[in-house]
């Protein structure tokens, strides 16, 4: 079986965002795999460990993203691809990318995150199953492969979903789905000699004009800042008695009485 | 020189989503002079939900009801929508983000080969150009971007726009047969309501949430009651989801779901920035801690120090009262 993870380096999600002229600042600032993308790569070296597989994790990015793609190998991932972004500028164009590549590479489950906590729009890995003629499931908490056939479940809006799929297909991970593991020291010391393929643009047969943005961002802003409000004083009933009555007046239910 | 815009509304419990509202005023501000609104509802009886969609000002709403699409599944939906897509070669697709929304989207944005802005939170138009405000990092930042070509596909992030309140001439429902697609490669086998049905998060204009200080499961059930109370939603911080005191489905934060309702009430919640990053945009935010020092009071427009088992119960039958006193 042949299993390939989607996946992105993101900020921490302890890092705080500052603008330096108009850009985010990314000085100082710790990397990690987008956990939604971590909770992918350990389900799919679960699945080597448990079924047998072969795991192949493929990263957008400039070349720091390597970092990530060996963490990645060093959880147990046996080869990365990264694949030069930059000339890549929006969802569309980085699943196009990708899609470019998957089409010469034989899979038989695609992982990868729901979303990444940096642009959050969870775009491009259902971008590149609908290119690719594949079926999908989002944000699944659990996975089952059994032959040519995948059961997942998953939840939407209240309810839990479990839904059967022919693979090849994608599969998302929501949170739940694992617990991922920390990379070992021999995993870490293993990891820096497994293969980390760089491939560009020209590689996979794209032009610029395939690829060029059809959106653009044109602004970057900071959320005003929130002021620290007021401390309610008086014993707990003083104090439940005027958080009612702030909280009827904040619902529109200020009539209350 | 108006636009054509298709609008995927959407349905819980056959009853239309107010986002779908939301999602029809956005519509109606892109589509322009001499615009062309078209709705669509996918589900399994959609007949109600629709005459609600058509009490609204536009060209038609289209349905397509089917058994299958009881439940949402991204092949079975895609199915339904996209020979509608196809027949009015919308300029612009706007969609709930919503589970089921933000999972079709990219779907018919790849089918258009078109760009996409998710989770938008305000839509300014001046004249042609027009630009499109969302979140970055959980709400950490906020970018504006813009289409430099068409077509457009847009998902907004409910509670955020204004929701339609146009009573025009009944607009007419068209039913269009379902075609299931072929092959049938994926099936919804099952579905389980989960627990007691509560409001979906993301849609609640009150969210209660709790953190580590709740200490456990059981910390959790006067939360749930003060929810209750304000028909409000229960959400909780990642500390609390990692101790196992309830589900992942209920975490707000970076990771997890960002909300923003008009009163967020933290209960003993320190304030993580991962957590803040989920909050913050909320329109009035109460916090209840027994530590002063918590970071959550440096956000929070109303702090109470103390122990929430004491406040919480409280404040739920103060809240109980005078709702009761201004209903009878």
């Amino acid at each position: 079986m042949n299993v390939i993870v989607l996946m992105k380096q993101t900020f921490d999600t302890e890092e705080r965002i500052r603008l330096v002229d108009g850009q985010i600042a990314e000085d100082g600032v710790k990397w990690i795999i987008n956990p939604y993308d971590e909770y992918a790569v350990e389900e799919a070296v679960r699945l080597k460990e448990q079924q047998g597989a072969s795991v192949t994790v493929v990263s957008v990015g400039n070349e720091d993203v390597a970092q990530a793609l060996r963490t990645a190998l060093a959880m147990g991932a046996d080869e990365a691809v990264l694949i030069d972004g930059t000339d890549l500028h929006d969802e569309r164009a980085i699943a196009k990318a990708l899609s470019a590549y998957l089409a010469k590479t034989p899979f038989d489950v695609l992982l990868a995150g729901n979303f990444s906590i940096d642009n959050g729009a969870g775009q491009v890995a259902i971008r590149v199953a609908h290119q690719l003629g594949l079926p999908h499931v989002a944000a699944i908490t659990k996975l089952a492969i059994d032959g040519g056939k995948a059961t997942c479940v998953r939840e939407v809006d209240g309810d839990v979903q479990t839904v059967e799929v022919q693979l090849p297909a994608l599969f998302t991970a929501q949170q739940g789905l694992n617990e991922p593991r920390y990379p070992s020291l021999p995993g870490i010391m293993k990891a820096k000699k497994k293969p980390l393929t760089n491939v560009t643009l020209g590689d996979l047969g794209l032009s610029a004009d395939d690829v060029a943005p059809r959106v653009a961002r044109i602004d970057l802003s900071l959320p005003p800042k929130r002021q620290a409000g007021q401390r309610l004083s008086g014993d707990v009933e003083a104090q439940a008695e005027q958080l009612a009555d702030i909280i009827l007046q904040a619902t529109g239910q200020a009539g209350a009485r | 020189m108006g636009k054509t815009v298709l609008v995927i509304a959407e349905q819980k419990d056959q009853k239309l989503r107010q986002v779908s509202l939301e999602a029809l005023a956005a519509a109606r501000q892109l589509a322009g002079d001499g615009g062309n609104i078209v709705s669509v509802l996918v589900g399994d009886n959609v007949d109600a939900a629709a005459q609600q969609l058509a009490d609204h000002e536009q060209s038609q709403v289209v349905c397509v009801a089917a058994d299958i699409l009881v439940s949402y599944e991204a092949e079975h939906y895609f199915a339904a929508v996209q020979p509608v897509i196809d027949e009015v070669k919308p300029d612009i697709v706007i969609l709930p983000h919503t589970a089921s929304g933000r999972d079709l989207a990219p779907k018919i944005a790849c089918h258009l080969d078109a760009g996409q802005i998710s989770d938008v939170v305000a839509i300014e138009a001046v004249g042609e150009d027009v630009t499109f405000k969302r979140p970055i990092y959980a709400g950490k930042a906020f970018e504006t971007k813009r289409f430099l070509t068409g077509p457009w596909v847009v998902t907004i992030r409910p509670n955020n726009l204004q929701a339609d309140a146009t009573n025009g001439a009944a607009a007419p429902i068209v039913k269009r047969t379902y075609t299931e697609p072929t092959p049938m490669r994926s099936q919804v086998v099952d579905v389980q309501r989960k627990g007691s049905d509560t409001r979906d998060l993301t849609e609640a204009k009150v969210v209660v949430s709790g953190g580590r200080g709740v200490r456990s499961a059981d910390g959790f059930a006067p939360l749930a009651e003060l929810a209750e109370v304000l028909d409000g939603a229960l959400g909780a911080s990642r500390a609390a989801c990692d101790a196992g005191y309830c589900d992942y489905s209920l975490q707000i934060g970076q990771t997890g779901k960002v909300v923003t309702p008009d009163v967020y009430i933290a209960c003993g919640i320190s304030g993580a920035i991962q957590h803040l990053a989920g909050m913050s945009q909320s329109k009035l935010i109460i916090a209840i801690n027994k530590d002063g020092e918590a970071p959550i009071f440096d956000i929070a427009d109303y702090g109470v120090v103390g122990d929430l088992f004491e406040i919480v119960p409280k404040l739920t039958e103060k809240l109980r009262e005078k709702i009761t006193a201004v209903r009878s």
